[in-house]
């Protein structure tokens, strides 16, 4: 099994440009590994593993050589077998899936596991270009992953308003979230143990990049609440009607 | 040159969220000069269910109604639309970002080697060569101006960011021929259940939403009263759902889902900004509080300080009132 694992910026991180708004501000910024990649992916993923009594669940960040500290070691520390580590700056998601892709092609992985979608970019795309470039079955926000046999899987994906009950073959790519796995926080041993972890780094390929950021914007700040009385309802009513106009 | 668009289809009725796309690629025609915009159907629909799309800025509308469609696969459903955006010669193609476009898009963007920005929430900025859209970034916190770089672009259009204004107009249905097989369905839909019986919160457009000021789950009579009184769907923060008060897919935030309803009612819920990642797009916030501190509170058009659980019914009465009154 492979896990694409990604690095973000802490959930309660402070959002701010520089470079005349070209440019994150990592100043006092504190990054973790994607909430979706930790809690579901990958345990999803050392869960697999511990039921079946075998197999190796390998990690792989695109990313700079601080990523190991980062979020490579907390993985391997939760219990992934060996991380990859493409040495290249992650800018375009196409970049990115290609990088994991060429990894992958050789390695006849059975299951590759993403997150949902990072916190940062938020493009929930990383899994289902994967899938197109190594031409596997796609299964996307997924809530739950259950081995039928030696051959096939049983998993739920959400959609509006409910749920797709499906099964698919191995090998396949599906992205994880919320109901997958309980977040697995790592203990001494797997700390202790994550340091003699092999991490293997790639130089990237060559891959041409379909986007580009140009600029950031905060979006503005909303005006002063408006308080109502308590007593008297009805007044927000008024104002979501007349003022507000979305009742 | 065309743009093209994907129609998301249920029951033989096309969501809401396809007329915002529909929409959206018609100005997107208008501003690179041409003048059609094709819409893609998949899958078992009628025609005159179809040709609504004519409302709504569409040209032509090509349907596939091979009933294989009707059970989803991302791979069959992105190879029939990049067959179709070939054959018509498709420029831009507009999707919506919600579950199906999420599984299509990536994909479609690898087939036809086009560039994607996933959660668009503005129209393209398109001068000479230069096209640049807007998302949103940072789970709501931020916006990002993305250029894309290839011929093609595909665009996968946020949920309730583009008005939907139905006008004047019919689409022609043609007969389209995807040449898509059994053989290409890898994914075996088994089963499809619904769990709720009203607005599907990501599409909702008035949301009622609680968190644990509510206490537990035996006093979310009075939220799902208001809600059906307003016709708005439910929705609750993270640790509500993590200790099943609520069902999962009602837990909205950073690692929830996202929503950017007309209106969002946050009932006992302190306004952590992961809970905020998630709703801080919605056009407008009330937020019901019995603390004046909640940050919350920062983050509204519209407060009131008190018990929740003495306002709540008073505030269901008001909505009553109000609705037999405006019908
Ligand atoms: C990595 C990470 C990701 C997270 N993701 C999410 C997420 O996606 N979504 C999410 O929601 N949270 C998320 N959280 C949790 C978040 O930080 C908060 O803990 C959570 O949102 C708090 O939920 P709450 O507001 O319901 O509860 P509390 O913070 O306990 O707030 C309850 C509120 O109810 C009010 N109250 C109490 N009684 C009454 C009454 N009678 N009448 C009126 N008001 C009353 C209180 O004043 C208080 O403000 C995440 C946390 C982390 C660390």
């Amino acid at each position: 099994m492979l896990v694409c694992i990604s690095k973000t910026p802490d959930t309660t991180a402070k959002i701010a440009f520089t470079n005349n708004n070209s440019t994150f501000d990592t100043n006092g910024v504190t990054f973790i590994m994607n909430p979706t990649d930790e809690w579901y992916a990958l345990v999803r993923a050392i869960e697999i593993k511990e039921q079946l009594g075998s197999g190796t669940v390998t990690v792989i960040n695109v990313g700079p050589k601080e990523n190991e500290s980062i979020v490579i070691q907390k993985a391997l520390a939760i219990g992934a077998d060996n991380a990859v580590r493409i040495d290249a700056t992650p800018d375009d998601a196409h970049f990115v899936a290609a990088q994991i892709a060429a990894h992958a092609e050789s390695e006849n992985y059975d299951i590759i596991f993403t997150g949902k979608e990072t916190i940062d970019y938020n493009g929930s795309s990383i899994g289902g270009m994967v899938a197109e470039l190594l031409n596997l079955p796609y299964i996307s926000l997924a809530n739950s992953l259950q081995l039928i046999n030696t051959t096939t899987a049983a998993a739920t994906r959400e959609i509006e308003g409910g749920v797709e009950e499906l099964e698919v073959d191995f090998p396949f790519v599906i992205s994880a979230q919320k109901g997958m796995a309980e977040q697995r926080i790592p203990n001494m041993r797997g700390i202790m143990s994550a340091r003699s972890k092999p991490i293997t780094v790639l130089p990237p390929k060559a891959v041409t990049e379909f986007t580009a950021i140009i600029a950031y914007e905060l979006p503005p700040a909303r005006t002063q609440v408006k308080l109502i009385d308590p007593e008297h309802p009805e007044e927000l009513i008024r104002l979501l009607h007349e003022q507000a106009k979305v009742i | 040159m065309s743009v093209l668009i994907y129609v998301n289809h249920n029951n033989d009725k096309i969501k809401k969220s396809t007329f915002e796309t529909a929409l959206y690629a018609r100005k997107v025609a208008e501003m690179t000069n041409t003048n059609e915009v094709i819409a893609v159907s998949l899958g078992t629909i009628s025609d005159s269910s179809l040709s609504v799309l004519g409302n709504y800025g569409v040209t032509k509308v090509l349907s596939d109604t091979n009933p294989l469609f009707d059970q989803f696969d991302a791979a069959v459903h992105s190879k029939a639309l990049a067959k179709a955006s070939q054959e018509v010669g498709a420029k831009t193609i507009v999707l919506s970002q919600n579950s199906n476009g999420k599984a299509i898009a990536p994909r479609l963007s690898i087939r036809l080697q086009a560039g994607l920005v996933a959660g668009a929430t503005e129209l393209p900025t398109i001068l000479g060569n230069n096209f640049t859209v807007r998302k949103s970034v940072f789970s709501g916190k931020a916006f990002a101006d993305i250029g894309i770089l290839t011929p093609i672009k595909i665009v996968s259009l946020n949920p309730n960011s583009y008005p939907v204004v139905k006008g004047e107009g019919t689409a022609p249905v043609e007969a389209f021929n995807s040449g898509v097989t059994a053989s290409d369905v890898k994914v075996r839909v088994k089963e499809v259940k619904t769990l709720t019986d009203s607005v599907p919160l990501p599409e909702a457009e008035l949301v009622v939403s609680a968190g644990r000021g509510m206490k537990g789950p035996e006093n979310w009579g009075m939220i799902e009263d208001l809600a059906q009184a307003l016709g708005a769907a439910t929705a609750c923060s993270r640790p509500v759902a993590d200790v099943h008060w609520r069902p999962h897919h009602e837990h909205v935030g950073q690692t929830g889902i996202t929503i950017r309803p007309n209106l969002y009612i946050a009932i006992g819920i302190s306004g952590a900004i992961q809970h905020l990642a998630g709703v801080n797009n919605s056009k407008v916030i009330v937020v019901i509080n019995k603390d004046p501190e909640a940050p919350f509170f920062k983050a509204a058009d519209y407060g009131i300080v008190g018990d929740a659980f003495e306002i709540i019914p008073k505030l269901t009465k008001a909505v009553k009132a109000f609705k037999a009154q405006n019908g």
